[in-house]
């Protein structure tokens, strides 16, 4: 087994774990990130995979290259709408020690 | 149904045939009219240059996106660290250095304008942490404006090669230095974009309430 196939294998793992947390957890910020963990899967299934057999591939590692900055670009987003969401919320002002359960009903 | 689905996708993995095109071939031997040296960059900037651009005007939405969900009234406290005060005045101008390394770096080994925008991004996140300057902060329309800027020029470059055929091909002769002027452009507004994510959710109320009554 290549280091390349064990990349891909841990990224399916980890996009997996980012999935579950996805749909299981309750509280926003927890989600935003299990979906960066989602993301990271998929950035090294396609790095993982395209060095399968010993040469790295450019193509690939530009396109996830691309894909990390929209990561990001996407998490600020997503947490903007979050704070913004929280906020708009709780006009009278906010809890002191925000539970998941103000995140779900927000 | 999570281990399930985790089994399924491994035992595909294993399954795969080999893949039928060889990209890396392509990419090597189209190297030498790419204009620069390091394969990454080429397909970046030139083979997929318009991947590139699109994922630039992405970053400029997000950066709307931000904008328009409204800067937050309240402004975290930022404590005068001694000893981050301390880390930012050794490490901001080292910070600097490297990334106009890195920009330059990009044309023959890993580096790039994306990397020396993320250092960038990280010195002016670090110089607010930090609290060293407690002067007011730049207007936020500055933000949109050296951003815009950078999108701007790169479809400017990418317009202005339409003669040639296509949008973003480059006579292989001058390619390395349209790719370092796109590449220096985008150095800057994407460290000011990314910077910017973090920096508006931190304005002060004074500037959050003129943004707020922009047109």
């Amino acid at each position: 087994m290549s280091s390349g196939l064990l990349f891909a294998i841990v990224g399916c793992l980890l996009f997996v774990f980012g999935l579950g947390g996805v749909i299981l957890l309750d509280h926003l910020l927890r989600r935003i990130l299990a979906f960066n963990l989602m993301g990271s899967g998929t950035f090294l299934v396609l790095v993982g995979l395209a060095q399968r057999d010993g040469t790295p591939d450019p193509v690939p590692q530009a396109m996830v290259l691309t894909g990390i900055v929209v990561a990001v670009a996407a998490t600020a987003l997503a947490l903007a709408l979050a704070r913004r969401l929280h906020t708009g919320a709780s006009n009278p002002p906010p809890p002191a020690n925000p539970t998941c359960r103000d995140d779900r009903h927000a | 149904m999570l281990t399930l689905l985790a089994g399924l996708l491994v035992s595909a993995l294993f399954d795969l045939p080999p893949a039928q095109i060889r990209l890396p071939v392509f990419v090597a031997d189209h190297l030498a009219e790419s204009g620069v040296r390091h394969p990454v960059t080429a397909v970046l900037l030139n083979f997929r240059g318009y991947d590139t651009f699109l994922e630039v005007v992405v970053l400029l939405l997000a950066l709307v996106g931000v904008l328009a969900s409204g800067l937050p009234k309240d402004r975290s406290p930022f404590t005068g660290n001694v000893l981050l005060q301390a880390l930012a005045r050794h490490a901001l101008p080292l910070m600097l250095l490297a990334a106009v390394y890195l920009l330059w770096a990009g044309a023959h080994q890993p580096g790039g304008a994306f990397q020396a925008a993320a250092v960038l991004a990280a010195a002016a996140v670090l110089f607010e942490l930090s609290g060293i300057r407690t002067s007011k902060r730049p207007d936020p329309r500055w933000f949109r404006r050296i951003t815009s800027a950078g999108v701007l020029l790169f479809f400017a470059v990418a317009a202005a090669m339409l003669g040639n055929g296509a949008l973003l091909q480059y006579p292989p002769e001058q390619a390395g230095f349209f790719i370092l002027l796109i590449e220096s452009g985008l150095t800057l507004s994407l460290a000011v974009n990314l910077a910017a994510f973090f920096l508006l959710r931190s304005t002060e109320p004074g500037d959050a309430q003129a943004t707020d009554n922009e047109p």
